[in-house]
């Protein structure tokens, strides 16, 4: 199993989402995040100031997937989140040593 | 004396309208501080409407008109309304009658007016020294400014013996009482109280919800109809020019700052708009009985640019005035004051006439209002400032500035959204 972490433009995640369903993955977290990267932050203006704004909005999303799911997840998430403009944020991949249902009290790929 | 229904029926609205003015004021500055100090800054403003209400219904309006002394401050004859009734009583007739002012609304009808302005002055302070000061601090700055200056510079230029009345300064709404008197006093306070943490380097100082901004800014464009109409202080013609002047400043005021704005930062922008239509009203209201509509448009125009220019003062000359009251209200007002000075022609109102009419002297005048205002203002204020720093302190402490005003001063959040 591993674990997906995605950080991507807000505007993105719907089509992130669509993606990620269409390649038969089940579920997802997502979470509203702040970052930068090599994009830097952005300019603002208010009554003639200018406001270095280092810190942007991004969306990261984590979810769990079963090895023989891994290539088809991270490539819905890579192509859907592509703009090809910098910012486009970033894939991680995580190795996940457990996993487990709350409910059912299932473990493993079961769980997911 | 005989009272006008007509009359009495718009001074009414317009007071209403005026007194709106206040939570319109709490929301354009509300939108531009950080969210933790969102409420802080809105209970300065509405809180205003307590202190001045009472303190004007006990002292304030008989300093402001009650019969004079000296040209410089009412006596204390109208203490609690004392003889302030619903009609018009020949005393009271006489007074106004001695600066060829006729009357025809009641007397309590005149004195809520009033009130409406003596509320908002004050309250237009809070934006310079926002998201720093003590609300102890400036309840007290509010209960001796009204008193001690505001009072005062009213009886001046509104009472019909006041000194600048006399001498026949121009200044149709307030653009001395109000603006100037409330912006070298947010000045004065800004610097004795210093400047926020982290200014002026740190982005967190943005503006955290501009449309409350644009909201606030609606309401007081639509309230400072009845703060300049209503200033006729009748259902008249002059009544309707000052409308109509009103609207054509704020409306060109905007435009002028947007201009600016978006020739040298290459942007138009919402507090662009905001801020231009506030200096255009800002500038209009000592002219707006007194000078034509081509002229309202120039004064709306100069006032959206030269405000705009004004704002990056704050940053070479090194004070935090928070939401620029310094460059949008003393500029404003000091501007308006001396194109009221140059605009005014007999043709729109009889009373006044200036530079452009033939009458160089009148700009004289206008200059020496301004600088009387600056100066009394200004001391006072300052003196205002350190008693009540001995007393309570100005400035919250470091906790409070990081967590916000709001959590540590009031013990509420302004968003809720878990």
């Amino acid at each position: 199993m591993k674990q997906v972490v995605a950080v991507i433009k807000p505007h993105k995640l719907d089509d992130v989402k669509d993606a990620l369903k269409e390649a038969g993955i089940q579920g997802m977290t997502v979470v509203d995040a702040k970052g930068f990267g090599r994009q830097r932050g952005q300019t603002e203006v208010y009554r003639g100031a200018e406001y270095e704004i280092e810190f942007i909005p991004k969306i990261r999303i984590e979810l769990v997937v079963a090895e023989s799911q891994l290539d088809a997840a991270v490539e819905a998430i890579r192509s859907a989140a592509q703009t090809g403009k910098i910012g486009d944020g970033k894939i991680f991949v995580i190795p996940v040593e457990r996993a487990l249902r709350i409910r059912t009290g299932e473990e493993g790929e079961d769980a997911l | 004396m005989e009272i006008s229904g007509a009359d009495t029926a718009f001074v009414l609205i317009c007071a209403a309208l005026v007194l709106f003015m206040t939570p319109g004021l709490a929301f354009f500055y509300g939108g531009m501080v950080r969210q933790r100090n969102v409420l802080a800054m809105l209970m300065q403003n509405f809180f205003t409407i307590s202190i001045v209400t009472t303190l004007w219904v006990l002292v304030g309006f008989s300093l402001a008109f009650g019969p004079d002394n000296g040209g410089f401050i009412g006596g204390l004859d109208f203490m609690g309304l004392k003889g302030i009734g619903q009609g018009i009583t020949e005393n009271w007739a006489n007074m106004w009658a001695e600066g060829n002012v006729t009357m025809t609304v009641p007397e309590l009808a005149f004195m809520v007016f009033q009130l409406m302005f003596a509320i908002i002055t004050p309250a237009l302070m809070t934006g310079a020294f926002a998201e720093r000061l003590k609300f102890k601090a400036y309840a007290l700055i509010a209960v001796l400014w009204s008193i001690l200056v505001y009072a005062p510079v009213a009886h001046w230029v509104w009472s019909p013996n006041g000194w600048l009345f006399k001498l026949g300064a121009l200044d149709f709404a307030g653009g001395t009482v109000v603006h100037i008197n409330a912006g070298i006093g947010a000045l004065v306070i800004a610097l004795m109280v210093g400047k926020r943490k982290g200014w002026p380097e740190s982005p967190e100082m943005r503006p955290h919800n501009l449309p409350l901004t644009l909201l606030g800014t609606g309401i007081l464009w639509f309230g400072w109809f009845g703060f300049n109409a209503g200033s006729a202080l009748g259902a008249n013609g002059l009544a309707v020019q000052a409308f109509v002047n009103t609207h054509i400043a704020a409306a060109v005021g905007a435009l002028g700052w947007v201009v600016i704005e978006w020739i040298k930062d290459k942007h138009p922008t919402t507090l662009g708009a905001a801020s231009g239509a506030v200096a255009g009203l800002v500038a209009i209201t000592p002219a707006a009985g007194f000078v034509p509509e081509w002229a309202s448009m120039v004064i709306g125009l100069l006032a959206g640019i030269v405000c705009f220019l004004f704002v990056s003062v704050k940053f070479k000359a090194g004070y935090d005035d928070s939401l620029d009251v310094v460059a949008v209200h003393l500029v404003g007002g000091i501007l308006g004051a001396l194109l009221t000075g140059v605009f005014a022609v007999k043709g729109v109102n009889a009373l006044g006439s200036g530079l452009i009419d033939g009458n160089a002297a009148q700009l004289g005048k206008q200059a020496l209002a301004v600088g009387a205002t600056l100066l009394y203002s200004g001391v006072v204020t300052a003196i205002i400032a350190i008693v009540v720093k001995a007393v309570v302190g100005l400035r919250v402490d470091e906790e409070t500035e990081d967590v916000g005003m709001d959590l540590a001063e009031h013990s509420e959040r302004a968003y809720v959204l878990d």
